[in-house]
């Protein structure tokens, strides 16, 4: 008898299941994946872009047959991955300079193609403050131009690396060593945001999406995805950082998988400009429930407490929530677009 | 055989480059390094140059980012920029050149603002001295296209950058005779690519680790060795291009009329010319008179300098940048070639920002110095209009008084009082 | 490659980092005990054969034979149980606890009609044990005793072997050919049973036989009886003989109305098989209220969808032909009905009373050494009795009476009967924490409301003795099964292996040791302990 079940207990929420085909399992579930990088990182414990870069790097490397080579820009992905005379990665990989990794692969894509080497791949990765504020200029050149590059950028809200500064992806009221939690408007300042997923569609590349380190099999489909196209593509993760953020090493998937269901983080992808696919809030929780967990927002929950910055930042995520359409019953961006 | 035509600087510069072959050309547009790289977009869009990879990028930052990604890859590449242009790739120059970056470019020397300033000085192309790049400066346009020929492949050689300086507008948009090498010419003379260590799937590495105390400075150390070894490779190099070419070109300098010469003026670029014929004058009325083209300036080739310079009493260093608050670059350099002989090097500041270095400009500093007028120990700027400056600094020296802003004053007053 | 020297690497070259001496705590795979074994009677261990059936195919005979380690009546199991590992399920603090006696049910009906069967391993150990009476715990005991090489008789004084699975539960939830397929499977190891046999004389019927040892099970047959005022017309008669009446092919008269009194599982069963038998009416009168009654949930549900009636707070004070005087109550504030004064008239043509069973303990008379309180057999932790080498269990025992309790204690006094022939201290079971809720990272198990058994449509099961609930097909009994959050264990999700930042979890795919930490790299932060879905590894501090 031939049976079609109709749960696989945890489906594809787990890294691994047993109960599924072998070819339906995750990259990171194989025994054989290729940990692109590798123990030995000096990365702080339960950092969430080592994580993200290992989860993106072991996809892209399933999807071109190791044929690929990679761009990374300073940081902490860079430092804690290469100091001399150690390497933990695993694929040809150069590092220059803090705001140049997009040009760095689009030259090597330019390359690639000069070559006639149209099999090998470029990934380029940087963290945010070399992707949205640094790194900036180069990145819009090389969407503009559509180079055939994957960027990733592994956001971690800060320059954690310089000893955990507010960046143009810092979110609002979070405590940095340059936004600390003093004066009437503790924290990061409220502005207009800079989310940089958005910036990239506004190019009409091939593929932007967002992604958390949260949720591992969407994220895997997001890079097979990007290493199927060609052109400009760009990936925003999500990745905690316990030191920054003020959140335990042992809860950064955790405080990832909230910055999802509140809806402070929109995890979406989209095609030429359009949305095509938005990743629903399965429990949804009030962003307290994010917030609470990381001491970068400590003092809304002090003396006084901070309930009017508390809402503030509920209705960005509300705000996330409709604009998206997060929410099951939501009809969702793609009413708002037709 | 080459064919000498009338051709603008710029042009003949790109089909030179060209003719290199480069796969990979990432350039931003700067004045007056436009027509070269225009043209090379033309030839690439022609196919007469491929394959070639063209990136029209953002900035000059995202020009030599690119080009380090390209070379890293393993192609030939080639950019070109100037004056604020350089400064604003410094960042990565200084990359390029620490990763061992086989890149040439081409520098088409300009000023550097504020004030802004397009036309020609070598200010920029000296601000990034230190950068480990190696600086080969071109007298005239058809050096300009043999240096770059010669470039590739002692870039390629070593694993070094190369800067080509060539001085904007003078010699870029100068319409000349030049003769441009033919393709089969540059490809006997000119090896194919054979990067010492690219980025590859087969043989992965980590390129651009960081580095701490406990080995940067054998890493620093071993740079400045690679240089040192350019020192024997830039005279090979050009002697074999004069073998395969029939002309002479590159090297480390160039000795003019220096033999039994007690003056000898030291100069970069273009302005060389100009001192030729101001040399052969002062020869003829017997005066002995030579000159030192510094062809190479990066690594500075502190023995050949010294050796052509050591039997002159004086040497006038005419350059066009100066290091703000301290003298003269090249001058300082040329006492450091000279250390221990009684030589006097006299510094003189000349050209800046497209002031013509003329030759009754150079007669009459040459006359000063063979009359004893000019004090070694002050840094001279010629043709400097007092007129414009004295004002200003009375009301600053009011303002801010002291010995030096009484000496600056001073100064100003001899140069004004002077002939040159 | 000619790599300038420190700026160039070669890859992986940080393996030489040993990044585990920033280490101040070492996860540790662990095996607690989940809430469902902790809660089983019989002592099965529901995980492990959740696991097996998770698979599907194959793994259906697997998670059978390892429910038939433990209890030798899945199927019977899978009807009559009332199933307290489902109560205790952290899965129904997620959503719905798993339907795990249903799936216990699909396993026992695929063995019977697969024909599984188990086989006697053990070499003869050359002793001899006798069994008192067929009921659960006998047969279970007869079971475990059989398996590890002993010759078990059972004498049971009835005519049929089942006891109160044969005598007690209508057929409408257990049918007949289930629970005769599941004791023969029983009797093909070996173990002799004598129908008919009512030992009256232990001490003479082991002597006789030459048993080293005895289980006694011979339960509690006896329906209590409660005086209660009645005229001579009126017509009362016990839950328990009726049932048992019935089991042997008696259909009582019992008219078109019937009053059942009691409010437990019997009560139900009596009720339920008077509308089967033809009573338009069928009332339970029970002193208390409904949610105080002992009867089982689903029970009760059942028996209203039947069209069972109930009398709550009421009492009967007389019963005369065709009618009965009820007396309302009240709880007090101990919960305690007190009797109102108000009465009412309940027409009734027959009470059945259901007031509760004692058992025979006539066997017994000749050994005083066997010590007897409030009418149940006194028995050590062991289940022996005061007379070394006899043990008894099932409802003749003092606890919880149930089919599920009698086979458990069927099989621990196997295990122990068999310790004490070989002469090795009583088996302690280790104590063994239970696998808490809040130790789960419910995150990640599928959204999966239970899937609830098919019933018999109503009018059908209230004519008929057919079974009302049926099973689990296939596709449904994987689902169940899938629910299983393996509590407190591993079930090999992968996620420690993913989730480790310093790739310090190495699958290495042994048997029994899916994972192993790699302390050389392992910094501790924690992440895969709090990312495993089931709670089955613990953060220990290390000694520094």
């Amino acid at each position: 008898m031939t049976v079609e079940p109709k749960l696989y207990q945890v489906d594809t929420f787990a890294v691994g299941n047993r109960l599924l085909d072998p070819a339906q399992r995750s990259e990171q579930a194989r025994a054989d994946r290729s940990n692109a990088i590798t123990s030995g990182h000096r990365a702080c414990q339960g950092c969430g872009e080592v994580l993200g870069a290992r989860y993106v790097l072991d996809a892209a490397m399933r999807a071109t047959g190791g044929n690929m080579v990679a761009a990374n820009a300073t940081g902490c992905l860079e430092v804690f991955s290469t100091p001399y005379p150690e390497t933990s990665w695993q694929l040809p990989w150069l590092h220059s300079l803090f705001g140049n990794a997009p040009a760095v692969a689009s030259g090597m894509a330019a390359a690639l193609r000069a070559q006639g080497r149209s099999d090998t791949r470029v990934v380029a990765q940087a963290g945010d403050g070399g992707t949205v504020d640094i790194g900036f200029g180069c990145l819009s050149g090389m969407f503009e131009r559509n180079d055939d590059v994957l960027f990733v950028c592994y956001d971690n809200e800060g320059y954690m690396n310089t000893g955990v500064q507010r960046s143009g992806a810092t979110p609002p009221a979070a405590r940095t060593a340059n936004t600390k939690a003093l004066g009437p408007e503790p924290g990061n300042a409220f502005g207009q945001g800079k989310f940089v997923p958005l910036i990239a569609m506004a190019h009409e590349i091939p593929y932007v999406a967002t992604a958390t380190v949260a949720d591992l099999r969407d994220l895997e489909a997001k890079v097979e995805t990007a290493m199927g196209m060609s052109g400009a593509r760009y990936l925003h993760v999500l990745v905690p950082c316990p030191l920054g953020w003020g959140s335990a090493s042992e809860d950064t998937i955790k405080v990832a998988r909230l910055a999802r269901e509140t809806g402070i983080f929109p995890v979406f992808e989209a095609e030429r400009g359009r949305i095509t696919a938005v990743s629903k809030i399965r429990r949804w929780q009030p962003v307290e429930e994010y917030l609470r967990i990381q001491r970068r927002y400590a003092h809304l929950f002090g003396e006084p407490r901070r309930d009017d910055i508390v809402a503030r930042i509920q209705a960005q995520a509300d705000h996330n929530i409709d604009r998206f359409g997060l929410l099951d019953d939501d009809p969702g961006y793609e009413q708002d677009q037709e | 055989m080459p064919v000498r035509s009338q051709i603008e600087g710029s042009q003949a510069v790109a089909r030179a480059v060209a003719r290199c072959r480069p796969q990979v050309v990432a350039a931003y547009p700067i004045s007056p390094q436009t027509h070269i790289v225009e043209s090379l977009a033309d030839l690439v869009r022609t196919g007469e140059l491929d394959p070639c990879e063209y990136l029209m990028v953002e900035s000059e930052l995202g020009a030599m980012s690119a080009c380090i990604g390209s070379s890293a890859m393993g192609s030939r590449t080639y950019t070109a920029t100037a004056s604020q242009g350089l400064l604003f790739m410094a960042e990565a120059l200084f990359n390029a050149s620490g990763l061992g970056l086989p890149i040439v470019m081409t520098v088409a020397n300009r000023a550097i603002g504020a004030p802004i300033n397009i036309w020609n000085d070598h200010s920029d192309s000296m601000s990034m001295r230190d950068s480990g790049w190696v600086q080969l400066f071109a007298s005239s346009n058809q050096e300009a296209v043999d240096l770059h020929v010669q470039a590739f492949r002692l870039a390629e050689r070593l694993s070094l950058p190369v800067m080509v300086c060539m001085d904007g507008f003078v010699l870029t948009h100068a319409v000349e005779q030049v003769d441009v090498p033919e393709q089969d010419e540059v490809d006997a003379f000119l090896p194919p690519f054979t990067p010492r260590q690219q980025l590859d799937p087969a043989q992965p590495v980590s390129i651009g680790a960081m580095v701490g105390p406990e080995a940067f400075t054998e890493v620093k150390y071993l740079m400045h060795a690679r240089q040192m070894q350019a020192l024997d490779e830039i005279p090979r190099i050009a002697a074999d291009f004069e073998a395969a070419f029939g002309r002479p070109a590159g090297g480390l300098v160039r000795p003019y009329r220096t033999d039994d010469a007690e003056t000898v003026v030291v100069a970069l670029g273009s302005q060389v010319g100009t001192i030729e014929v101001v040399v052969d004058q002062l020869r003829d009325e017997g005066h002995p008179v030579g000159l030192l083209d510094v062809t190479c300036f990066r690594p500075w080739p502190r023995d050949e300098v010294r050796r052509a310079l050591a039997g002159a009493a004086n040497v006038v260093v005419l350059e066009k940048a100066f290091a703000v608050g301290a003298g003269g670059i090249v001058g300082q350099n040329t006492r450091l070639a000279l250390a221990g002989t009684p030589t006097v090097v006299h510094d003189v500041v000349a050209g800046l920002g497209g002031r013509p270095v003329t030759a009754a400009a150079v007669r009459g500093l040459l006359d000063d110095v063979l009359a004893g007028r000019v004090d070694p120990h002050r840094l001279h700027f010629l043709g400097l209009r007092t007129d414009l400056v004295d004002g200003q600094l009375r009301r600053d020296a009011a303002s801010v008084p002291g010995p030096h802003a009484e000496s600056m004053l001073r100064e100003a007053g001899v140069i004004g009082s002077g002939s040159h | 490659m000619e790599k300038p020297f420190a700026i160039t690497l070669d890859v992986g070259s940080s393996k030489a980092n040993k990044t585990g001496s920033w280490r101040t705590e070492r996860p540790v795979y662990v095996d607690l005990l989940p809430p469902c074994s902790n809660a089983c009677p019989a002592g099965e261990d529901v995980r492990s054969w959740l696991y097996d059936a998770e698979e599907g195919g194959a793994g259906y005979e697997r998670a059978w034979r390892t429910i038939m380690e433990d209890n030798p009546f899945p199927a019977i199991m899978g009807r009559v149980c009332y199933h307290p590992c489902e109560t205790a399920c952290n899965r129904g603090q997620l959503d719905e606890a798993v339907g795990i006696n249903s799936v216990e049910r699909f396993l026992g009906d695929e063995a019977l009609r697969e024909g599984w069967s188990v086989s006697v391993d053990a070499p003869s150990t050359g002793k001899k044990v006798l069994v008192v009476g067929a009921g659960p715990s006998g047969l279970s005991a007869a079971y475990h005793l059989a398996r590890r090489g002993h010759a078990v008789t059972i004498l049971e004084a009835g005519p049929m072997a089942g006891g109160m699975m044969r005598f007690g539960i209508p057929a409408y939830r257990l049918p007949r050919e289930v629970l005769d397929a599941e004791v023969q499977r029983i009797l093909d190891l070996g173990v002799r049973l004598e129908l008919d046999a009512k030992v009256t004389d232990l001490d003479a019927t082991m002597a006789e036989g030459g048993y080293d040892a005895a289980f006694l099970s011979v339960g509690a047959q006896v329906g209590r009886r409660a005086y209660i005022p009645a005229g001579s017309a009126a017509h009362v008669l016990d839950a328990v003989s009726m049932l048992h009446g019935l089991a042997e092919g008696e259909r009582p008269l019992l008219g078109r109305r019937v009053a059942v009194y009691g409010g437990g599982n019997t009560a139900l069963d009596a009720a339920r098989t008077a509308r089967r038998l033809g009573a338009s009416e069928a009332v339970v009168v029970y002193r208390r209220t409904r949610d105080r009654m002992p009867a089982h949930e689903s029970e009760v549900r059942e028996a209203e969808d039947e069209g069972v009636l109930f009398r709550w707070l009421t009492t009967i004070k007389q019963v005369e032909g065709g009618a009965m005087t009820v007396e309302r109550m009240e709880l007090d504030d101990t919960g305690f009905p007190q009797p109102t004064g108000e009465v009412d008239e309940l027409a009734a043509d027959s009470l059945v009373l259901a007031l509760g069973q004692d058992t025979d303990l006539s066997l017994l008379d000749a050994m005083p050494d066997v010590a007897v309180d409030d009418g149940v057999v006194q028995v050590d932790g062991t289940l022996m009795t005061g007379r070394p080498g006899v043990f008894a269990g099932g409802d003749m025992v003092p606890g919880e009476r149930s089919v599920t309790v009698g086979v458990g204690h069927g099989r621990h006094a196997a295990e122990q009967i068999d310790a004490w022939l070989a002469g090795r201290a009583p088996r302690v079971p280790a104590d063994r924490a239970v696998a808490p809720y809040d130790g789960l990272n419910t995150w990640y198990f599928a959204d999966a409301p239970r899937t609830h058994r098919p019933t018999l449509e109503t009018v059908r099961r209230q004519s008929t003795f057919d079974e009302v609930v049926q099973g689990l097909d296939e596709d449904n009994a994987l689902y169940e099964a899938r629910r299983c959050m393996s509590c407190g264990t591993c079930f090999q999700c992968d996620n420690c292996f993913g989730v480790c930042p310093d790739n310090a979890v190495l699958k290495i795919g042994r048997p029994g040791e899916p994972y192993l930490i790699d302390l050389d790299y392992c910094k501790g932060c924690g992440l895969c302990a709090s990312e495993c879905p089931s709670g089955a590894i613990a953060m220990e501090p290390e000694e520094i």
